[in-house]
């Protein structure tokens, strides 16, 4: 038997164990991608075989969340693919306008950086007193990071050309305090953002959005999975409520394909049809 | 070096720098009824919005388009990752993209697609290196010759930029090296194709 047949079994039995210990359950998951976190997390945490991680995850639950941060983690930026943010300016923002209330959510926020480009850009829209945010990730150390937002300045000055080039109507350093070489978000940004834990996998719908933005996050999923998140997203949307998918992701492999009309092909933005045109 | 032509499944290309030519020369060389498919990385910026895939579907017979998440590896076509994404091949063949963190200094990586398919076709893969100014693809390729593939390496001493090919020789990974104008006909040969 060859050491990567060897590193396989091993990683089979050490999300087994994950998923009767902990009830998290990577199956539906990618699972090229989600074997090469594992191997990473493995190796940044000093373990030689994968298997030697099981008897810690059994028996050492601070051991497990470092091993669940590393597997769930997911990077991002401010104003990530700038054209979407330029498209959701022109085209969104006045389909939004018609809500009396308008709430958002961001399912999968990361760090947050891309909550706050939107906070950003609902605000420069003059939509800011209507709008609830909710952003929600698996990923509780992603969370409280991102509900601090606190960035490395250097990263920052990068964004503001993301900024720039998603219509931006000022300058990105209005929205933040420098400070020791940090980025400190503008609390007045914050107000109206709500973090929060939330598993796509598991979960129910919490209350009706207007707008969803789910980017890049389907893409770690398979169709089974992908399938659940997007009915759990159609549910929560009110009737011509928006979704917006990461640029790669699509609806052609859900059974809610048809309940929606799109706004933008190339930026996965969708409308969801009203009752009585379904 | 000899392999049964009827065992391969697939090939993957990667290359860096200076590669759009290259690329360009090889694919251009191929029948567009080659029997298995191409999966293909370059590194660039994070958004040629499709410029790759386009070019070279247009200087090609093989049908060159970007890959879709979920969707199958097709023979005769060429699967291009998209800028911006690591693409990598799932445990049942399909494509899987991910905005996993940039590896070796950039997304996509070469070693992240040439692992996964190496774990994917087994012995059945044959791995195309060439130019490039870093050290990507290496790894990549010792899974493809672990899990009992084979391996090109682009000759360095006439690639435009030579430290990815001389990276893959100096760690003993690659099979052949073929110079830029013979890759084609080196593939056929392998794979037992009339160019």
């Amino acid at each position: 038997m060859s050491r990567i047949e060897l590193q396989d079994f091993e990683i089979r039995l050490l999300l087994e164990s994950l998923r009767y210990r902990y009830d998290f359950d990577f199956s539906n998951y990618v699972q090229a991608s989600l074997k090469r976190r594992l191997l990473h997390a493995i190796k940044v945490s000093g373990i030689e075989h994968v298997s030697d991680a099981i008897p810690r995850v059994l028996h050492d639950e601070a051991f497990f969340q470092k091993l669940f941060y590393i597997l769930s983690v997911t990077v991002t930026e401010f104003f990530r693919d700038p054209p979407f943010y330029k498209t959701v300016r022109e085209e969104i923002i006045p389909l939004l306008d018609k809500f009396p209330i308008i709430n958002v959510w961001h399912a999968g926020c990361a760090t947050g950086e891309e909550v706050y480009s939107m906070a950003i850009l609902l605000h420069e829209e003059g939509l800011s007193d209507r709008v609830r945010i909710y952003a929600t990730d698996i990923n509780n150390r992603s969370l409280s990071l991102a509900k601090e937002g606190v960035y490395s300045i250097e990263n920052l000055r990068d964004y503001s050309i993301n900024y720039q080039n998603s219509g931006g109507k000022g300058s990105l350093s209005d929205y933040y305090y420098a400070k020791y070489g940090l980025a400190l978000i503008d609390p007045d940004l914050k107000k109206n953002i709500l973090f929060s834990n939330f598993n796509l996998a598991t979960d129910s719908v919490f209350t009706e959005m207007h707008l969803v933005l789910c980017r890049n996050v389907l893409i770690y999923f398979d169709r089974t999975l992908q399938n659940r998140v997007l009915n759990l997203l159609h549910d929560t949307l009110v009737d011509d409520g928006l979704l917006c998918l990461g640029s790669r992701e699509s609806l052609k492999f859900s059974d809610v394909v048809n309940n929606f009309s799109p706004i933008s092909q190339q930026w996965r933005i969708f409308q969801k049809n009203p009752k009585k045109a379904r | 070096m000899t392999s049964s032509p009827a065992n391969f499944r697939g090939v993957v290309i990667g290359g860096s720098a200076g590669s759009l030519d290259a690329f360009n020369t090889i694919l251009s060389g191929l029948p567009g009824d080659f029997p298995v498919p191409i999966i293909l990385v370059q590194h660039r910026a994070s958004d040629d919005n499709g410029f790759l895939a386009s070019f070279l579907d247009d200087n090609c017979k093989l049908s060159v388009s970007e890959a879709e998440p979920g969707d199958l590896a097709t023979a005769g076509c060429v699967h291009v990752a998209p800028a911006g994404y690591h693409l990598l091949v799932e445990t049942d063949g399909s494509f899987a993209l991910t905005i996993d963190p940039k590896y070796n200094y950039v997304r996509p990586a070469i070693d992240i697609l040439f692992e996964s398919a190496a774990d994917y076709y087994d012995e059945a893969l044959l791995g195309v290196l060439l130019t490039g100014g870093s050290d990507d693809g290496t790894m990549g390729l010792k899974r493809i010759k672990e899990l009992g593939g084979t391996t090109i390496v682009q000759d360095p001493e006439r690639a435009e930029a030579y430290l990815m090919p001389r990276s893959a020789i100096a760690a003993g990974v690659a099979d052949h090296v073929v110079s830029l104008d013979k890759i084609d006909k080196k593939i056929c040969d392998i794979l037992g194709v009339e160019q």
